[in-house]
């Protein structure tokens, strides 16, 4: 994971812009009710479409008639399938966006209609015939697995395994990592603890349902209006699937309301785009809610093993664990992600993790916040906690006896470099919350969790305005602050106030490629990206003014927003502001930009440490949050405001994956609760205040010192949540979500058992 | 399929709009008269994300009719500002960076705006079991409570 030595700690003595909490540039529109989010956009002309979807989990589709529906007044174009370019780069997504010969999933889109109201094509929906034969179907991840398990694809045969199957099965892949020889290790243990558990698939729970307004011209020339994480990710997915050149299509990223990952792939943005090549006519697609739960991409259900051995002096001498992920009807269940992390806290001589990548009859899966490490660190964390009441050791105590340092090899592989698990260990066992008194059926958890973070393509200009302001323009959507953190960074670099810089999110005809916002990247690449843009801006700036000096560009520097003469030998000039230079730009050459494009390297890995104390209700095994803290290592805080509230936001989706929510599946294969009354996200009176603190142990990776900070605050939750009710209700619970029915049954079984 | 006809007031305007039956409030908002501010989370009145106000009340848009809202004074997020002027509702919000994505701000708005109305004084907890019908996925509430209590107290001392 080394990237270049980037960090100058020098310039991090004294930073005056980083580190501040200025109010983002976006932020009036949306308190206002003006931003423009995906569905609040129209185009003229523009017709509603609507997909029909599956209601069956499992079936082949023999027939689709749609004459009806074509014949319907006000309906202008149905698209199926053969709509789309069967030669596509991505086979699955291909398949996902619209079935071929099967439905493999409830809610999988059949067919799309574009008509002239959202209630005409709704009515023409109805009147598309589809023959369906249905097919046994799996939910169940294990079940899936067995043998009999009715198969979703016959040409699925698992990879990762020593010889080629000769049957094909649900099983997509094998993946292992580790080191060591974790029954050596076993052997040298004192105590052993091998435990399973179960994990309820999520779903990301953006308040934004996906929507987009596409128009195809007649030759071709394509827009495209979306709520996305990645625009050009979207372009190349969306040119491959219509089969068109990529230059054809612009996508434009609207504001964005929510992701999580989420919106990091498509669903009907190119069924938008193919009804709209049809109808010859602008297409507007939102999903409705049920739509979302059922059609976009939740994450992975699990089932898991883990083992681990310690010695009585608190030294783990094995880790092991096997996780079952299940990820939808396509390949791509977190499951290698899963048996990464699933031991990255520590430094281990003996470990070994194996996942399998499953598939079943769901939505196909996309990534989730840290996608697969919540839950196989949840089962690490939680009998790593069992481990410590065992030999009678402090659970911080034992985490630190064996943490993963700098320079440790990690589980999946590289040696780390410099991080910060034990700064965050070390601030979470001093912190005030770790002293506080309990009551009566009161518990404490705590637990650690981390995350990878990512560089990627990254390509950002930064533009010095005739009135010498800065303009800039990124490639990754917004999604939480970050134009006020590149706003931050080209201030800190140029060395102007914060409100002289602007920076908005450019469509894909404007910049190169820019990866998606995902992996904890944007902070970190676009960052970077923006400030050796402005360090260019800079030289050229200096250039400017020697020439206007008539003097060596070598004899002037930058300061204070101003080229300075570097000394007396270099002449006598008063400071040329960032102003005269730009407002005489003109004369020496034209417009003064800066640009960088680049493959980020150098991500920091983020690791954090949560505490959380609850109460368990005997009576009826309800479950109160009275304190909450994460302590996470953010590298370098640039705007603390969004790093507190990346921390906070990921406790709180860790929550809720913890205590309530779950996808429910019937016997019918269909799911039962695809609303946000039956799927139950945390609301503000379910929670107390999230405390933060932010460890910062800079990333050598990036000028400021920038570790992301988005993903690892999901991580730790499950485990400190499942720990700390474990605590507090006396029997351990290793079935997520720890929702009321269940905890009151693990209670009422030790009961018994003591009776 | 016949269009109704409705008189109403949105934020103090005079407001014709025709709308068919089954059409709900925040689809006349959003579709008919181009105020998108009201955002359509669930349909299902369960995000609060449509937050409006009817006669002080505050309401799901998208569990109202539109031709429901004849001779009614509706409220929304359009309507909070006066001109320029933010609600102090709005500016606690910006100070405290209560918002991560922005989709439930608008709603979260509406919402703490009518809840200081009834009751200038709120304890934290009032303030969580009245915005508990807004959901927000991003920012865990810490930040928003904090922003609606900071804004309870200027109103108070104002
Ligand atoms: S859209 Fe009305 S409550 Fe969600
Ligand atoms: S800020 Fe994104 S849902 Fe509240």
């Amino acid at each position: 994971m080394a990237g270049n030595q980037e960090f100058d700690a020098d310039r991090a003595q004294d930073f005056r812009v980083v580190g501040t909490r200025p109010a983002r540039p976006d932020g009036m529109d949306k308190v206002t009710g003006k931003a423009r989010f995906g569905a609040d956009m129209n185009m003229p002309g523009q017709l509603i479409g609507k997909i029909l979807r599956s209601p069956h989990p499992h079936a082949r589709i023999k027939s689709i008639d749609a004459s009806e529906a074509l014949a319907m007044p006000g309906v202008k174009a149905v698209v199926t399938a053969e709509d789309f370019n069967a030669d596509a780069k991505d086979r699955d997504v291909l398949t996902n966006i619209m079935a071929r010969d099967k439905a493999l999933y409830e809610g999988h889109a059949v067919a799309a209609v574009a008509a002239t109201s959202r209630i005409k094509a709704q009515q023409a929906l109805k009147r598309i015939k589809v023959n369906y034969e249905i097919l046994p179907h799996v939910t169940d991840v294990d079940a899936a697995m067995q043998p009999d398990a009715p198969i979703l694809h016959d040409d699925m045969f698992t990879q990762g395994l020593d010889e080629k199957p000769a049957k094909p099965s649900n099983i997509n892949a094998r993946h292992e990592f580790g080191h060591g020889d974790v029954e050596k290790g076993f052997a040298q243990a004192d105590i052993v603890i091998e435990r399973d558990f179960k994990t309820a698939a999520t779903h990301q729970g953006y308040i934004e349902p996906h929507a987009c307004v596409a128009n195809v011209g007649a030759d071709g020339m394509s827009e495209l209006w979306v709520c996305t994480q990645g625009h050009f990710h979207v372009r190349s997915q969306c040119a491959s699937l219509l089969g068109m050149d990529v230059s054809r299509l612009r996508v434009t990223a609207s504001e964005i309301g929510g992701g999580f990952g989420g919106k990091t792939t498509v669903f009907i943005e190119p069924v938008a785009l193919a009804l709209s090549r049809k109808a010859g006519r602008p297409v507007k697609l939102v999903m409705t809610r049920e739509e979302v739960f059922k059609a976009s991409g939740p994450t992975a259900s699990s089932s898991m093993r883990v083992k681990i051995g310690v010695k009585k002096d608190g030294t783990i001498t094995a880790g092991e664990a096997s996780l079952n992920y299940q990820g939808g009807a396509f390949p791509g269940a977190p499951a290698d992600f899963g048996a990464m992390s699933a031991f990255a806290c520590y430094d281990l001589e003996n470990v070994k993790a194996v996942a399998f990548d499953v598939v079943t009859n769901r939505p196909k899966g996309a990534a989730y916040r840290a996608p697969g490490a919540p839950m196989s660190v949840f089962a690490v964390e939680s009998v790593v906690d069992e481990l410590a009441k065992e030999i009678g050791m402090d659970p911080f105590d034992l985490r630190l006896k064996n943490a993963a340092r700098d320079g440790s090899k990690s589980s999946y592989g590289p040696k780390f470099g410099k991080i910060g698990l034990v700064a965050c260990l070390e601030a979470a066992k001093a912190h005030p919350h770790y002293a506080a008194p309990l009551g009566p059926n009161q518990g404490r958890g705590v637990a650690s969790g981390f995350w990878f973070n990512f560089g990627g393509e990254t390509c950002s200009n930064l533009n010095v305005n005739e009135d010498g302001t800065i303009t800039l323009a990124v490639g990754t959507p917004d999604i939480g602050g970050s134009r006020a953190s590149m706003c931050i960074m080209v201030a800190e670099e140029l060395e102007v106030p914060y409100e002289r810089v602007r920076a908005i999110v450019a469509d894909t005809s404007a910049l190169g490629f820019n990866d998606t916002t995902e992996g904890s990247r944007v902070t970190f690449s676009s960052g970077m990206a923006l400030i050796k843009a402005a360090r260019k801006a800079k030289e050229e700036m200096c250039k400017r003014a020697a020439m206007m000096w008539d003097i060596p560009a070598e004899a002037v520097y930058w300061a204070e927003g101003a080229a300075h003469p570097s000394g007396p030998n270099a002449g006598d000039f008063e400071p040329m502001t960032i102003e005269e230079i730009a407002g005489s730009a003109a004369k020496t050459g034209g417009p003064i930009a800066g640009h960088h494009e680049y493959n980020a390297d150098g991500a920091g890995v983020s690791f954090g440490t949560h505490i959380v104390d609850t109460e368990v209700d005997p009576e009826t095994g309800y479950v109160k949050i009275l304190r909450y803290t994460v302590v996470q290592d953010a590298g370098k805080a640039i705007h603390p405001d969004y790093v507190e509230g990346q921390f906070q936001g990921g406790a709180v989706q860790g929550i809720g994956w913890a205590l309530n929510e779950e996808y429910i599946y019937g016997e019918d294969g269909r799911l039962q609760n695809a609303t946000f009354l039956d799927y139950r996200l945390p609301v503000a009176s379910d929670l107390p205040m999230i405390d933060t603190v932010i460890v910062e142990v800079p990333n050598p990776g990036h000028p400021y010192g920038v570790r992301g900070v988005g993903e690892t605050g999901i991580v730790p939750p499950l485990a400190a949540l499942a720990n700390s009710v474990s605590a507090a209700a006396g029997v351990r619970l290793t079935d997520l979500p720890m929702s009321p029915p269940k905890v009151l049954k693990a209670i009422g079984a030790t009961k018994l058992a003591a009776e | 399929m016949s269009g109704i006809h409705v008189s109403t007031t949105i934020n103090g305007d005079q407001i014709d709009y025709v709308c068919e039956p089954e059409e709900t409030m925040l689809d006349v908002l959003r579709d008919r008269l181009g105020m998108t501010g009201a955002k359509e989370g669930c349909s299902t009145g369960d995000c609060g994300a449509c937050s409006i106000t009817v006669d002080g009340r505050l309401t799901c848009s998208c569990l109202m009719l539109g031709a429901e809202a004849g001779g009614h004074e509706i409220g929304t997020v359009e309507g909070v500002a006066q001109g320029n002027e933010l609600h102090p509702v709005q500016q606690k919000i910006l100070d405290h960076a209560a918002l991560q994505c922005g989709v439930c701000t608008p709603g979260i708005v509406v919402a703490a705006k009518a809840l200081l109305e009834k009751n200038p004084d709120p304890t934290e907890t009032e303030v969580r079991y009245w915005l508990a019908g807004n959901l927000c996925r991003c920012t865990g509430y810490d930040k928003i409570i904090r922003a609606v209590m900071d804004a309870a107290q200027e109103l108070r001392s104002a």
